[in-house]
C-alpha cells in the first residue's frame, strides 16, 4: 500500500531508485568523464605554462642568495639600523658565514653566489668577496671591521654594508627597479640610473614601437591581398591562398635566412640596385643588422597572421550588401566606409591582436637580422638568461613585458571588445 | 593480465635502456669545446692519442663559451659534460660558484724534462679548479692583397681617414674597450688601470664612438676570417688562431699585426658531479702534458701553457712554416700585448656590458 503511493509521489528508475537521483548520478558521471578527457590539456597547461610562468613571477622577487651563503649574518644584519657600521657582533657573524661558506663549496651557497649577487648592486664589488673570504678563516679576533679593511679598503665604505643588508633579505625589489633602469643610492631611496647605463626601458619602448609599426604595415598590405582572396573566383584565389600558406608552412629560420641573403650588403636586392645603376657599388644599401631588417623580415613572416583572419571574414560578407548600398546611390568609397569595412573589424581586430602579440616577444628574427640597433627585449631577457645567469632580472625583465602585453590587452579590449575578435 | 604484461614489458625495456648506458658509462668521455678549427688541433693532438691509449670512446661537442650550460647542469643534478674547455674568466666564476671539481695540481704529470707540473706550467696558468692548455690571443688582421703598405699599430685599425674602410669587432665590451685604450696612447701595460677609473672607461667608449659607424660586428669566431675574405671589411679584430689557419690552410693573404695584442688562456675544467669525472681527470693529465701541447700547436697557432712544450714547437702540420713565430708568446709579438684580466673583468663585465648594449642600442 505505501509502496504505491510512493511510486505514485516519485518517479522511480527500473530498479526502484528515485529518477531524479538516478539521473544526478549519471551526468555527474558524465561530467567527470568530461573532465577526465579534459585532463590531458589541463595537465599540459599547469606544467607547461602555469607552473613557469608562475615561477619566473616569484624569481623576479625572491632571490634567496644572500640568506643562503650567509644564513646566520642575514638573520644579524637586519637588527642593524643603518646608522654608523655594523657591531662588531654582527660583522664577526659575517666573517665567520664567508668562512663557512667558502670550505663547504655547496652549488648555489657559495661565496661567488655572494659576489656575483651583490655586484649586480654594486659593479666591480665581485673580486672584494672572493678576495675577503680566501682571508677570511685568518681572522681570529676583533675588531673585526677593522681586520676586514686591512684586506679591502672598500669595507669602510658604508654603501656595501647597506647593500648586503639588502641583498640578505629574501624579497626584493631591485630586479624590477633595474628592469626600469633605476636602483638603490646609498639612502636607500630609489633613483634612476645613469643615462649611459639606461637600456630597459629604451629598448621596451623600441619594442612596443616597432611592434606597432610591423602591425600596421602587415595591415595595410594584407587587408587588400584578404579582399583579393576572398572576391576572385574560387580557382583563381586557391592558387593564391597556396601563395599566402607556403611561406606560412616554411621555417622560420629559413625565411629568415632567405632575408638576409636577399637584403645583405652584397645580397640580391643591391646587387640588383646595382646593376640597374640606382647607386653605385660604393653605397650599397645597409637593409639588415639595423631595425630596417628586422621590420621587413617581421612584416613578412607575420603576414599570413593578418591575411587568415581578414579573409575568414570577408569571406562571409555577401557582396550584395555592397551592391544594396551603391544602389542607394552611396558612392564607392562611402559603400565601402559604411558598408564594408565595418563588417570586417572582428577580422581587423584579431589580426592585429595576433600580429602586435606575436610580435612584442618575438626573438629569433631580431636576433639573426636585428644588428646592432633592431634588437627587441626578448633579446635583452635571452641573453640573461643565457649569458649573464642573472635569472632573476631576466624575470622581472619578463613579467614587464606580460604586464605591458595585458595592459594593452585590456583596453584593446575597452576600444574593441574581445567579443567582436574572429580569428577565422 | 594485459597490464601486467605491459607492465613487464616495460620494465624489461627500462632494464635494458639501463643496462646499455651503464655499459656505455664505462668508457666513455664527453669533452666540449669551441669547434671548428680549434677542436680539430684537439682531435688530433689529445683525443686520437687518448683513444689509441685507453680505448674510451671520447664524444666531441662543440659550445659558444660562457657557464650556462655547466651551471644548469650541476643545478639540476645532470651532468653530461665531463671536460669542458672555457675561458678564464669563465673557469674563475664558475669556480667561485661551486660549479667545478677542484684540481689537485700535484696529480699533474712532470715535464718532459722532470720539471714538476706547478713548476713547469707558466705563472698564471693554473687555478683551483682549471689547468691550461693553450695561450691565445685577440689581434686585428688585414687583407694584404687589398691593403698594400698595411696598419703596424692598434692606433692605424681605429684610424679610417688613413685606412678606409669597414672595421669587424666582436660584439661585447670585453678586449674592445682595451684596444680603444691602446689606440687611444695608453701603453699596454697601464691598460687596466686606465680602465678601472670611469674616465678611463669613458675614454674607451669616446674612442670607440669614433669608428661605431664603421663596425661590422661578429660574435663566432669563424666569421672575422669570412668577413675578411668577403671583402665586408677592411681589417678585423679575430683570434690569431683562425686567422693563421685561413693563411695556412687556405692560403688566404691575410696579415696580423702583433700590436696591442690582448692574451687569454683556455682551461680545462670538470663540472661537478660529472659522470665520467674520473675518465675525464685521465684525460686532463694526458692532455695536458709536454708532448700532446707541443703536438697541438703544430695543428693551430695557439701558445702551449707548459714551458717544457716550447722546444717540441716544430712545424705546421703539413707544410714548412715555423709555429714558434706564429705563437701569441713569442717574444716579437709580445712588444705591446697585454694579459686580459680575468678579475677586471669578472668585477666590471656585468655593468659595462650593459653600457656597451645600451651605447650600441642609441
Amino acid at each position: 500500500m505505501t509502496d504505491a503511493a510512493q511510486s505514485s509521489d516519485v518517479l522511480v528508475a527500473y530498479d526502484g531508485t528515485p529518477l531524479k537521483q538516478q539521473l544526478a548520478k549519471t551526468t555527474r558521471r558524465m561530467k567527470f568523464r568530461a573532465l577526465l578527457l579534459t585532463m590531458p590539456l589541463v595537465l599540459f597547461i599547469i606544467v607547461s605554462f602555469v607552473l613557469p610562468i608562475g615561477d619566473m613571477l616569484f624569481r623576479s622577487l625572491h632571490n634567496p642568495t644572500g640568506s643562503n651563503v650567509a644564513p646566520n649574518f642575514a638573520e644579524a644584519i637586519q637588527k642593524w639600523d643603518g646608522e654608523d657600521y655594523p657591531s662588531d657582533d654582527i660583522i664577526k657573524i659575517f666573517v665567520e658565514d664567508l668562512a663557512t661558506a667558502r670550505k663547504n663549496r655547496e652549488v648555489g651557497k657559495t661565496v661567488g653566489n655572494l659576489a656575483t649577487r651583490v655586484n649586480y648592486e654594486i659593479p666591480g664589488s665581485r673580486s672584494l668577496f672572493t678576495k675577503t673570504a680566501r682571508r677570511a678563516g685568518k681572522i681570529t679576533e676583533g675588531p673585526y671591521l677593522d681586520a676586514l679593511i686591512k684586506i679591502d679598503k672598500k669595507w669602510e665604505n658604508k654603501n656595501v654594508w647597506v647593500t648586503l643588508k639588502r641583498v640578505t633579505r629574501d624579497y626584493t625589489l631591485s630586479f624590477y627597479l633595474a628592469a626600469t633602469d633605476r636602483k638603490y643610492d646609498e639612502n636607500e631611496s630609489i633613483v634612476r640610473a645613469d643615462e649611459l647605463y639606461r637600456i630597459y626601458l629604451p629598448i621596451l619602448w623600441k619594442t612596443i614601437w616597432l611592434s606597432a609599426l610591423i602591425t600596421f604595415l602587415c595591415f595595410i598590405i594584407a587587408y587588400p591581398v584578404a579582399y583579393l582572396l576572398s572576391t576572385l573566383p574560387l580557382r583563381t584565389s586557391n592558387l593564391l591562398m597556396i601563395l599566402v600558406l607556403l611561406p606560412f608552412w616554411t621555417s622560420l629560420l629559413v625565411r629568415t635566412s632567405a632575408w638576409i641573403a636577399m637584403l645583405q650588403k652584397e645580397g640580391i636586392l643591391n646587387n640588383v640596385f646595382v646593376y640597374l645603376g640606382f647607386i653605385g657599388d660604393e653605397h650599397r644599401i645597409q637593409m639588415i643588422y639595423n631595425a630596417t631588417g628586422t621590420v621587413i623580415s617581421m612584416v613578412h613572416i607575420l603576414l599570413p597572421f593578418m591575411i587568415l583572419p581578414l579573409y575568414s571574414v570577408m569571406k562571409t560578407i555577401p557582396p550584395s550588401y555592397m551592391r544594396a548600398a551603391k544602389s542607394m546611390g552611396a558612392s564607392n568609397f562611402l559603400a565601402f566606409r559604411r558598408v564594408y569595412f565595418p563588417q570586417t573589424i572582428p577580422g581587423i581586430a584579431a589580426g592585429v591582436l595576433l600580429v602586435f602579440i606575436l610580435a612584442i616577444g618575438y626573438y629569433i628574427t631580431p636576433a639573426l637580422v636585428g644588428g646592432n640597433d633592431g634588437l627587441l627585449i626578448s633579446n635583452l631577457i635571452a641573453n640573461h638568461i643565457q649569458r649573464t645567469l642573472n635569472w632573476s632580472l631576466g624575470a622581472a625583465l619578463g613579467t614587464i613585458l606580460l604586464v605591458v602585453v595585458l595592459v594593452l590587452y585590456w583596453i584593446y579590449n575597452k576600444l574593441v571588445g574581445v567579443d567582436n575578435l574572429k580569428f577565422g | 593480465m594485459k597490464l601486467t604484461k605491459l607492465l613487464a614489458g616495460s620494465a624489461i625495456g627500462l632494464a635494458m635502456v639501463m643496462s646499455t648506458s651503464a655499459a656505455n658509462a664505462a668508457g666513455e668521455l664527453t669533452v666540449v669545446s669551441w669547434g671548428g678549427a680549434y677542436t680539430k688541433s684537439q682531435v688530433e693532438a689529445y683525443h686520437k692519442p687518448f683513444i689509441e691509449k685507453t680505448g674510451v670512446k671520447i664524444n666531441s661537442e662543440d659550445y659558444n663559451g660562457g657557464i650556462a650550460e655547466i651551471k644548469a647542469q650541476v643545478e639540476a643534478g645532470n651532468v653530461t659534460w665531463d671536460i669542458v674547455d672555457v675561458e678564464l674568466s669563465d673557469a674563475i666564476r664558475a669556480c667561485d660558484e661551486g660549479l667545478l671539481e677542484t684540481i689537485d695540481h700535484s696529480a699533474l704529470p712532470a715535464g718532459a724534462d722532470g720539471t714538476p707540473a706547478t713548476e713547469d706550467f707558466i705563472e698564471g696558468t693554473l687555478y683551483d679548479c682549471a689547468v691550461a692548455n693553450i695561450v691565445w690571443s685577440t689581434i686585428f688582421a688585414y687583407d694584404s692583397s687589398k691593403i698594400a703598405d698595411g696598419p703596424k699599430t692598434m692606433a692605424d685599425f681605429f684610424d679610417t681617414a688613413k685606412f678606409p674602410g669597414k672595421r669587424g669587432l666582436r660584439k661585447g665590451a670585453k678586449v674592445n674597450l682595451e684596444f680603444a685604450l691602446m689606440a687611444d696612447g695608453v701603453a699596454a701595460k697601464d691598460v687596466y688601470s686606465v680602465l678601472e677609473t670611469p674616465e678611463g672607461v669613458d675614454r674607451a667608449f669616446a674612442k670607440l664612438d669614433t669608428i661605431k659607424d664603421d663596425v661590422v660586428w661578429w660574435e663566432a669566431g669563424a666569421q672575422p676570417p669570412q668577413l675578411l675574405a668577403d671583402g665586408e671589411v677592411a681589417m678585423t679584430t679575430a683570434y690569431n688562431g683562425r686567422i693563421f689557419n685561413a693563411v695556412a690552410g687556405e692560403g688566404k693573404p691575410f696579415e696580423i699585426v702583433w700590436d696591442g695584442q690582448v692574451w687569454d688562456l683556455d682551461l680545462w675544467v670538470i663540472p661537478k658531479g660529472a659522470k665520467n669525472k674520473e675518465t675525464a681527470m685521465d684525460f686532463l693529465k694526458f692532455s695536458t702534458a709536454t708532448e700532446q701541447l707541443a703536438a697541438q700547436a703544430s695543428w693551430i697557432s695557439y701558445g702551449p701553457a707548459r714551458k717544457s712544450s716550447a722546444p717540441l714547437v716544430g712545424k705546421y702540420h703539413n707544410q714548412d712554416i715555423d709555429m714558434g713565430p706564429q705563437m701569441p708568446t713569442a717574444p716579437n709579438n709580445l712588444t705591446n700585448a697585454v694579459q686580459n684580466n680575468f678579475e677586471f673583468w669578472a668585477d666590471n663585465a656585468d655593468q659595462l656590458t650593459e653600457r656597451f648594449n645600451a651605447w650600441l642600442a642609441n
